[in-house]
């Protein structure tokens, strides 16, 4: 087939794009030499319109080992240890076909960890539905569910947090983001950047199929009513292979034969071979009757396109092919030979003695298409104007019920017990907590990891959404002991050819941005995930920001359940009483205008680090942080993990009961102290300027709110737990 | 004491469960599932995991695979072997305990604490605990233990039911029961008591971060009755 523009066209290739690519190589490209350049320029792999803006986050510090732009971003996590870590989207795929879609999500993450030498030690996933009561929500999270456990179950890597939401926004185009921490000494880390020429290109793994040909496309293109026609392009995942592969890739890499490897994930061994060369400023050559196929009469095209599941592309040194290949005989996978590393800075293809294809490889990467879209600033919403003495017709104990019960609130147990999150005997804080928690084998060090977005926020006002969650995430690692060190991001937006979108996506990026410098909390690494949205409608913008602490005494590990009756409840940081975009302005009194809360950095900052001293002062005994919902749903959560209950003070402040409970103002944990330590713990807080205030004492069975509110921890269970479980079942 | 974890393809307790026996004092060794002879031991281990992916009937690949069969001449010579999880489902599958299981009654996987009763305690595993009510981890996606009615008849008249699901009390009504199994049954013997088949994982209940500790008193008391 002779390709011309349309045959482009249908690659997802705008007519610009086409022309460059002709005028780059000289000639008219054939059609493996379209389909490499068609994977390689995609939104997914290419970055076209985020990259502009994504160079401007803080990526660097002094924990940081690795930014972006290799597999996965690493840390050091002191003692020689380090921990490789990322997030990655399959939004487009898990929409298509939910069990196989989540389920490779998973695979591709875990092998972008374990590439780097690392052993993966926990998994971590922020997955949002379509309104509950839209049609497909329930068989989609049912399918999401099974197939993350399906495959992070098997391959033996605990499950150990992760986020759920539903707004309707995501009826179309569901979000499943995957998260993958691993463990590796820091003098064993290895990268995908090839160096010497006449090295062996190995390929391992499993053998290719025609699955997933075209996936990285698929997923930078919008839906339309034809989307079950993409199905083929959905890869389908083999938790077992990948079980193998990761043991066979450790033993290898204990010793000293690899230069570089390179997982085959979105756009498979084009991306893999062309990104190990590039970075090595080489040429790769490559032998494609030599690679495993599952099928008979793969024609290069497909070969090279293809994205099935649990393969690695490894530049080994010359003489080491046989020990390589002992190692992955031994586990049962395929092995050969498939190319070399050249000095001619181009990719070859060779099939059947012919060359099929050849490219320089510049022309690929460095020149690849780099956008500045149009984009539109949001404004700051206008305050609503609230009646206050509308507020006096509620009932706390009714707009409890309502919020505990809310989708977006209640316990997701439904969810996290169908993951093993103990396996690897490390778990030491489970999923439901504000972190999980994992040791660190054999030390007595602790890491926490968290995924967190606020997609109501970050639609309301992007800016403020993108600072918010940053510090969302440093909080929820806080509140269990860690001392934050690095995110990772998942940037799961619209089209970026729609202006704004493409303002949400500058606007999060921003603020994402600006709270991470003010944290030193610097991006390690991430993904962007584009044209969510089917048909016109984009989904809420939704940055997915994973974030990851170090406890250096796990024993100094904090929970969130009450532990003592008797014991002090405090509010640290300011309550102000902001309700618009709080749950309760939008559930309850149905107003979904007005600006969320604000930020300010500084507060949250100095409240964090207070915080953290308290606790490594031994004086806290729990600790949560207020987030949506208000004082009274972190409260209510501690009361129910705890089965204890608290009577609250009345507050001083001239707000009402309702804003006072309710409201989301930003940077504050509930915190219980020991009475007797209560001084010490003032006088900590005076010294640092911390704002608090003392919201009550913990009793028995009860939480009693005023002399006219009551409710039982029995009752605030039944509100919390039922949900889900019986909207599934 | 010495003791012999198998590492099939696709085990994922095996760590898990080496970490645990060195913990408790005994000289763990890895075995690999293609190896012939298993090394000298006091007890063998079949863990936890997905053995060849699961893709047939769990646990039936592995019980065909080259190790197994030295671990079957160990048992009927009367070694003591144990099968957790997906252990327990190689012991099934390859003859050694009676009975079958299959997917839970939700067609879930299932990963939270539960209570089990032991009150059988004529036997190696079990001897001199001094309690009966132990809260236990499970972690699995086929536990709904099942077999015929003359298997039921046969397995109580030999008194092989190990270890029932119950709750805090000990009562082993159905409602405590998390799989559907038969009987509320988590775990059995062979006739001879030597071999143990469980679905709930001590090795993860091993120090107070943990899940709970109840998994030290089961491998400490194991230690003692085998030395």
């Amino acid at each position: 087939m002779k390709v011309n523009e349309q045959i482009a066209i249908d690659h997802g290739l705008k007519k610009e794009e086409y022309k460059k690519i002709c005028d780059l190589l000289k000639r008219v490209p054939n059609l493996t030499e379209l389909g490499i350049f068609s994977a390689m320029w995609n939104e997914h792999c290419s970055y076209k319109s985020s990259r502009l803006h994504l160079k401007k986050l803080p990526t660097s510090g002094k924990k940081v080992i690795q930014g972006p732009g290799e597999n996965a971003g690493v840390i050091d996590i002191e003692d020689g240890d380090a921990i490789v870590f990322k997030i990655e989207s399959h939004n487009h795929p898990s929409f298509i076909e939910p069990y196989q879609g989540a389920a490779t999500g998973v695979g591709g993450i875990m092998r972008d960890v374990f590439t780097m030498g690392a052993r993966p030690i926990a998994n971590l996933n922020s997955i949002h539905f379509g309104s509950s009561q839209h049609k497909k929500t329930k068989n989609l999270l049912r399918g999401v569910v099974h197939g993350i456990g399906g495959y992070g179950n098997c391959m033996g890597v605990p499950t150990i947090a992760g986020q759920t939401s539903f707004d309707s926004s995501y009826n179309g185009n569901i979000l499943v983001n995957a998260m993958t921490l691993g463990l590796v000494k820091k003098n064993k880390i290895f990268y995908s950047k090839a160096a010497g020429l006449n090295k062996p290109v190995i390929y391992v793994g499993s053998k290719t199929g025609r699955d997933g040909i075209h996936g990285a496309s698929m997923a930078s293109a919008s839906f339309d009513e034809k989307i079950e026609e993409k199905k083929p392009t959905v890869q389908v995942g083999d938790p077992f292979t990948e079980k193998l592969l990761l043991e066979a890739c450790l033993e290898l890499m204990a010793g000293d034969s690899i230069i570089a490897i390179q997982d085959m994930g979105a756009a498979g061994l084009t991306s893999s071979s062309i990104e190990m060369a590039s970075k090595g400023n080489l040429g790769i050559e490559l032998n494609l009757n030599k690679v495993p196929c599952r099928e008979s009469k793969m024609t290069p095209y497909e070969i090279m396109l293809s994205e099935s599941q649990e393969r690695m592309l490894i530049v080994l040194e010359n003489g080491k092919e046989d020990i390589a290949k002992k190692i992955f005989d031994k586990w049962d996978l395929d092995f050969a030979i498939i190319g070399k590393t050249t000095n001619s800075k181009n990719i070859e293809l060779f099939y059947n003695e012919k060359q099929v294809a050849s490219i320089p490889i510049n022309t690929l990467v460095e020149n690849s298409p780099m956008y500045d879209r149009k984009w539109k600033k949001t404004k700051l919403p206008k305050k609503n104007l609230i009646k206050k003495e509308e507020f006096k017709k509620f009932k706390i104990k009714e707009v409890l019920n309502k919020i505990l019960s809310n989708p977006n609130v209640c316990s997701k147990e439904w969810i996290w017990q169908q993951y093993d999150h103990t396996v690897m005997g490390d778990t030491i804080q489970k999923p439901g907590g504000d972190s999980g928690v994992v040791r660190v084998h054999g030390t007595d060090k602790a890491v926490a990891a968290t995924v967190d977005s606020s997609a109501i926020y970050c639609w309301a006002h992007p800016l403020t959404g993108g600072k918010q969650v940053v510090c969302e995430s440093w909080r929820n690692l806080i509140s269990v002991g860690a001392t934050p060190i690095a995110i990772t991001n998942c940037l799961n937006f619209g089209s970026p050819e729609k202006e704004e979108n493409m303002g949400e996506f500058v606007e999060c990026v921003q603020g994402i941005g600006e709270a991470c410098e003010y944290l030193k909390f610097p991006v390690v690494s991430g993904n962007v995930s584009f044209y969510n949205q089917t048909k016109e409608i984009g989904i809420k913008p939704t940055p997915s920001i994973g974030g990851v602490g170090l406890i250096k005494n796990y024993k100094q590990m904090i929970t969130m359940d009450f532990k003592e009756i008797n014991n002090l409840v405090l509010i640290i940081g300011k309550t102000e009483g902001h309700l618009d975009q709080s749950l309760f302005s939008r559930n309850i009194l149905n107003e979904k205008n007005g600006p969320p809360p604000e930020i300010n950095l500084f507060n949250e900052k100095n409240n964090g680090e207070t915080i953290l001293q308290l606790i490594k002062s031994n004086l806290v005994r729990s600790a949560h942080d207020v987030s949506i919902g208000g004082i009274i749903t972190a409260v209510s959560k501690m009361c129910i993990k705890g089965n204890k209950g608290i009577e609250f003070n009345k507050p001083k402040y001239f707000i009402s009961e309702i804003e006072y409970l309710f409201c989301e103002d930003q940077g504050r944990y509930v915190i219980e102290i020991d009475p007797k330590n209560l001084k010490k713990v003032i006088s900590i807080l005076n010294k640092n300027s911390v704002h608090f205030d003392e919201l009550g004492k913990i009793i028995d069975k009860n939480m009693i709110i005023n002399q006219k509110t009551k409710v039982t921890i029995d009752e605030l269970k039944s509100y919390n737990t039922n949900w889900l479980s019986n909207y599934m079942n | 004491m010495k003791s012999a974890v198998i590492t099939f393809p696709g085990s994922n307790c095996d760590r898990d469960m080496h970490v645990a026996l060195n913990k408790f004092g005994f000289k763990n060794k890895m075995v690999w599932h293609n190896d012939n002879e298993l090394p000298k031991s006091d007890l063998v281990v079949l863990p936890g995991g997905f053995s060849y992916g699961d893709y047939l009937r769990c646990g039936s690949m592995a019980s065909k695979s080259k190790i197994m069969q030295s671990v079957i001449n160990f048992a009927k010579s009367g070694g003591l072997v144990m099968g957790i999880c997906n252990g327990f489902q190689i012991l099934v599958e390859s003859g050694l305990v009676p009975g079958v299981l299959l997917r839970n009654r939700y067609l879930e996987f299932i990963c939270k604490n539960v209570f089990v009763k032991i009150d059988n305690k004529d036997n190696p595993y079990f001897k001199n605990l001094d309690k009966e009510v132990f809260e236990l981890h499970i972690a699995h996606n086929e536990g709904n233990y099942f077999c015929t009615n003359d298997q039921l008849k046969e397995i109580q008249d030999n008194n092989q039911v190990a270890i029932y699901y119950c709750n805090d009390n000990g009562k082993t009504e159905e409602k405590f029961n998390p799989n559907g199994s038969l009987n509320n049954i988590a775990g059995i013997f062979n006739k001879k008591k030597n071999v143990l088949g469980m679905m709930p994982h001590p090795e993860r209940m091993i120090d107070e971060s943990l899940s709970g500790e109840d998994g030290s008193i089961f491998f400490k008391n194991l230690l003692n009755n085998i030395k």
